[in-house]
């Protein structure tokens, strides 16, 4: 991380932004993000199928994978670091058809979903997973905008400032995961 | 005999839940330090950076250490001369697990079935083992199991043939098979021997002994000392992003086994790794 170039994200992103990145590159995170894990994505997406118009527009958008604990009085949120990225490859082509623009998890994604993330250039992004006490500290607000009879895993519009990630796999097949393992075995 | 009120064990899980989550043990702060020195890859330094602040600002604000408060499992050791007066012992437990859960702004990640999978909104119930013990006390075990990291857990029946290489391939194979998803830096609990579900129970009580301290046993320590140094060639590191930390300790319990079986289970657990004890 120290080597790479820090960038600057600012959701709704753009191909532009995306095209710039690479595995390896830290970046942060600056405006709105979206939060859904494995009930939200099994929600959206059986709602997609079934021809329904989604509660989000994801067009352009980040997608968090977090499932934030409680805030205690006075708080924005609880503690918020990333869940397993895994978990949500059934779902994340059909929603980078939609224009979905990032992910931010934590761990490896499926080959599919990485051909898929070149396909509609999109980028996976890690967060430090377990870092969530760290990690709330950069989101200025959260509400919640979807499902919330599914608690935790409601959809929430966060709102953060330089909120920490680095590039897992980028729009050119490269995956942070491979190349870290290649350099660092013994 | 001496006699216990279920009140009593109800506030101490209670009390139990919210510390295992807001305070990260000694000895990991340790092995973070010590990790600092030794890890080579500037990611893997940075992210060790992260959980030590990480681990900083959840002590000093009671806000949990990661937002998977996870899954209790609770080791109740019984002595056998202890009786416990009002209630039992698992409904007192699970009244303490509600209680620290809500008390403590601690996430309910339970559901009530693996098919329906509604939330039970207070992160009840837990997974309790009871154990008779000498004695009249009772020792509470307790431990917040992360999801993501339990499940990369495994089992393996191997054959008395395949032996001790059989079952230190089968550790190494687990922890490469976690790889970034399970959070490393890990530790591997590990159960040898015994049956299916005996090698299982193990392997999760072996996560309690401190990160640092020897296997009692000379030669299960070696053993430790060997997987552990090997993990650590894997070149996974902190997060995944490649580095020399991948675990941070194997921990290995065993049983007499059968003279056909040779049963290793493996417990992931991440570097959350959330646990405190209390005797009463
Ligand atoms: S694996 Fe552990 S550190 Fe990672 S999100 Fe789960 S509980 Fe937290």
């Amino acid at each position: 991380m120290a080597t790479a170039e820090m960038r600057l994200l600012t959701p709704p992103l753009a191909d532009r932004d995306i095209l710039g990145l690479r595995a390896g590159d830290q970046v942060r995170f600056s405006g709105v993000l979206l939060t859904a894990r494995d009930a939200a994505h099994k929600r959206l997406v059986a709602g997609l199928d079934a021809g329904q118009s989604l509660p989000i527009d994801l067009y352009g958008q980040v997608l968090y994978y977090v499932g934030p604990t409680p805030p205690r009085p006075g708080m924005v949120i609880g503690a918020a670091g990333p869940t397993t990225g895994g978990r949500m490859d059934a779902y994340a082509s059909k929603l980078m058809a939609l224009g979905l623009k990032g992910m931010i998890g934590k761990g490896g994604r499926s080959r599919a979903v990485r051909e898929a993330m070149q396909q509609h250039g999109c980028v996976y992004f890690g967060a430090v997973g377990g870092a969530g006490a760290l990690l709330s500290k950069y989101i200025r607000s959260a509400e919640v905008v979807a499902y919330a009879d599914l608690g935790t895993e409601a959809v929430r519009r966060l709102v953060v400032e330089d909120f920490p990630g680095i590039v897992i796999n980028d729009v050119y097949g490269n995956d942070l995961y491979e190349d870290g393992r290649r350099t660092y075995a013994r | 005999m001496r006699t216990i009120e279920a009140q009593q064990i109800t506030d101490t899980v209670a009390r139990l839940c919210m510390e295992a989550n807001y305070h990260l043990g000694v000895d990991m702060l340790a092995a973070f330090d010590h990790a600092l020195k030794t890890e080579r890859s500037p990611a893997g330094r940075e992210v060790l950076s992260m959980l030590k602040e990480n681990a900083r600002i959840a002590r000093t604000e009671r806000l949990p250490y990661c937002q998977d408060t996870g899954f209790v499992i609770c080791f109740a050791d019984v002595g056998q001369d202890l009786h416990i007066n009002g209630g039992l012992l698992e409904d007192a437990i699970n009244a303490g697990v509600r209680g620290g859960y809500t008390q403590g702004y601690l996430r309910a990640s339970i559901v009530e079935g693996p098919f329906r999978r509604k939330n039970t909104g207070d992160n009840t119930p837990a997974v309790v083992h009871t154990q008779l013990v000498p004695g009249d006390r009772l020792c509470l075990r307790l431990m917040a199991k992360g999801g993501g990291c339990e499940n990369r857990s495994q089992f393996k029946m191997c054959t008395p043939a395949e032996g001790l290489e059989g079952a230190k391939a089968f550790v190494l194979d687990c922890i490469q098979n976690a790889g970034p998803d399970a959070c490393p830096p890990l530790i591997a609990g590990v159960g040898i021997g015994g049956t299916f579900e005996k090698a299982a129970l193990l392997s999760k009580r072996a996560l309690f002994r401190d990160i640092g301290t020897p296997n009692p046993d000379a030669e299960l320590a070696t053993l430790e000392h060997d997987l552990l140094n090997e993990a650590n060639t894997l070149g996974i590191g902190p997060q995944g992003y490649g580095g020399d930390t991948t675990a941070f300790a194997i921990h290995i319990n065993t049983y007499p086994c059968h003279i056909a079986s040779l049963p290793v289970a493996v417990t992931i657990e991440c570097h959350a790794h959330r646990h405190r004890q209390a005797i009463l």
